[in-house]
């Protein structure tokens, strides 16, 4: 299913435990390692690097394939995808090999294949979106930065 | 977790970045009246630095009770994200230089507020920036004068003084087809009357010391972005190469849809310096909860008194776009359904002199340079807010020597009529016309 709402994303991020970062980099100029860092240091989502040409970044193992994350850790929740758009599919495919639970293609990274057979699969998919981003939509960071986080609630505490 | 829903605008004016506070359950918003915030730890703190993760470092940059109003007034225009200046002059330069620089081009309608102009036209040129003002602001002239350097459209939703209502959509068209995007002052009309991004703008500008504070308290500005505009696409090579002003990162690679919004902060609001004291932030926010209501009242009375000047003798010309005789009744009927704003101008018979004893005569009309009050405000633009441009450049602007604006407050508009009735029979009365 194509996950197009605030709503959808946020339940996503909310049963999600794990998230294999394919292309993710260890430079620190690179939009995947902002990512990365980012849902390292916040903790809440356990994630690892994918990438044959690394062996880890700031202490977290790298695996060289989603199968070999797989085969140690069992499958993913989410597949986040840092590479070019036509790499896509090959990676959808190899997500849904493992039995990845969900797919998120970052920004730029579309691709109608991918997203088709991703979804086709019964994968959870979200594209163009950052998940760093919408995880500081529900965690307050976007609020910090004065972005429009689209909750509303006299409740406290709830962001 | 909450719900989602379209929560409606008086809703949001009151909720949207002021949920209660998660640390003391505070319901009002909190002011946090700090220069600087700790770190968890160096590595935290690293991360912070390098824009890696989100958190308070220093209130030039970025403070909780700015970033509420700012979340405020994003939710209010339906945009990404906000970013609060000092004033709303600091907040047109910052939106500005996020996107141009030294030989760089802009197009501007002529109509605009004085200071705008002034801004445009000897500041940003100093600076290398060259900004062509097109006058009346037509979508088809305002074409005719991008260039390959062109960088943004910029234009008033209702022009200050003048009252011209802009074709929003048409120059959001031209803008687009030029590969630039359209920034939007929408001081006049506030978010309660018009929302310039969902006619295809792609930044609105605000004062905030207008109607969005309304009390005349407290000074503001504010840029919304859509985050619709694609920055990426190598017309703004200020946010789509690497940058030197911040470890040489690409804004747009690194950030998507938040490039303009992140690198208006981190990098010119940094080093600009009008950030927005948090302590007027919290009396903006306390403006806008009551914006919607007051918006409603403020457009009921300006409909009551163009009409009462329009039918007076002493008074040469009405040029409100609420009028059905206004040349922009078609384009605020599009744009600004509910109203076309409570500021506009008037031109007695007897010119000059006559305005002077009119001002003069008011008793409840505080006579000031500012506009979006609760309190009914007038002026005489030709020797005050316009006073530093050229005649050709007044004319462009809409302001000729008669020329005189008010902007409609809140009070009871019988007691508004009455006040102005004295001071047109004065005014009549040196002016030698009859009364």
């Amino acid at each position: 299913m194509i996950l197009t709402t605030i709503a959808e994303r946020r339940a996503l991020l909310a049963r999600s435990h794990t998230v294999a970062m394919v292309g993710a980099s260890n430079n620190p100029t690179r939009p995947s390692y902002f990512v990365f860092s980012y849902l390292r240091t916040k903790g809440r989502l356990d994630v690892a690097p994918i990438n044959p040409m690394i062996a880890e970044i700031d202490g977290i193992k790298a695996y060289p394939s989603l199968a070999a994350y797989t085969a140690e850790r069992g499958a993913p929740d989410i597949v986040d995808v840092f590479r070019r758009p036509a790499d896509a599919p090959a990676v959808a495919r190899e997500a849904i090999a493992v039995g990845a639970k969900a797919i998120w293609f970052q920004y730029g990274v579309i691709n109608d294949e991918a997203i088709a057979l991703a979804d086709a699969a019964g994968l959870d998919v979200v594209v163009d979106r950052c998940i760093k981003v919408e995880s500081a939509r529900f965690d307050g960071g976007l609020a910090i930065g004065g972005l429009n986080s689209g909750l509303i609630t006299a409740k406290r505490g709830v962001r | 977790m909450p719900e989602d829903r379209p929560f409606g605008l008086r809703t949001r004016a009151l909720h949207a970045g002021t949920p209660p506070d998660p640390e003391t359950g505070a319901r009002a918003q909190p002011i946090y009246l700090s220069t600087s915030f700790v770190f968890d730890s160096t590595e935290h703190a690293a991360e912070l630095f390098a824009l890696r993760t989100y958190g308070n470092i220093y209130s030039r940059i970025g403070n909780p009770t700015v970033a509420a109003f700012e979340e405020k007034l994003a939710s209010l225009e339906g945009g990404l994200g906000g970013l609060a200046t000092a004033s709303g002059l600091s907040a047109q330069l910052i939106a500005i230089l996020s996107l141009a620089q030294a030989g760089d081009h802009l197009v501007a309608s002529a109509n605009l507020y004085g200071g705008t102009v002034t801004q445009f036209s000897v500041t940003l040129k100093r600076m290398g920036i060259d900004v062509t003002l097109v006058a009346g602001g037509e979508p088809a002239a305002l074409a005719a004068a991008i260039r390959p350097t062109t960088k943004a459209l910029f234009t008033e939703t209702i022009g200050n003084p003048a009252g011209n209502i802009a074709d929003i959509a048409a120059i959001a068209a031209v803008a687009h087809e030029h590969g630039v995007p359209l920034l939007v002052d929408n001081t006049f009309a506030s978010p309660v009357l018009c929302r310039p991004l969902e006619w295809g703008a792609d930044v609105v500008i605000h004062s905030a010391t207008k109607f969005i504070g309304g009390h005349g308290t407290a000074l503001g500005g504010i840029i919304v972005e859509s985050g619709k505009f694609d920055w990426g696409a190598g017309k703004h090579p200020l946010l789509s190469s690497p940058s030197p002003g911040y470890h040489d990162m690409n804004f747009a690679e690194t950030f998507g849809e938040f490039a303009f919004l992140m690198r208006a902060r981190v990098e010119v609001l940094r080093d600009v310096g009008a950030a927005l004291s948090p302590m007027n932030a919290f009396l903006l926010i306390q403006g806008v909860e009551t914006l919607p209501l007051r918006m409603r009242a403020h457009v009921e009375n300006a409909r009551v008194i163009a009409r009462f000047l329009d039918g007076r003798d002493e008074v040469a010309w009405v040029a409100y776009a609420g009028l059905p005789a206004s040349p922009y009744h078609a384009l605020a009927a599009k744009y600004l359904p509910d109203g076309a704003g409570s500021i506009f101008t008037f031109g007695l018979r007897g010119g000059r002199d006559a305005g002077r004893v009119f001002i003069e005569s008011l008793q409840l009309w505080s006579h000031l340079a500012n506009v979006g009050d609760a309190k009914s405000l007038v002026i005489h633009p030709a020797t005050t807010t316009h006073q530093q441009l050229s005649d050709a450049d007044m004319i462009a602007a809409g302001v000729t020597p008669d020329t005189i604006r008010l902007s409609v407050g809140l009070e009871d508009v019988d007691d508004l009529i009455w006040d102005l009735d004295r001071a047109l029979l004065a005014a009549a009365r040196v002016a030698g016309t009859t009364a």
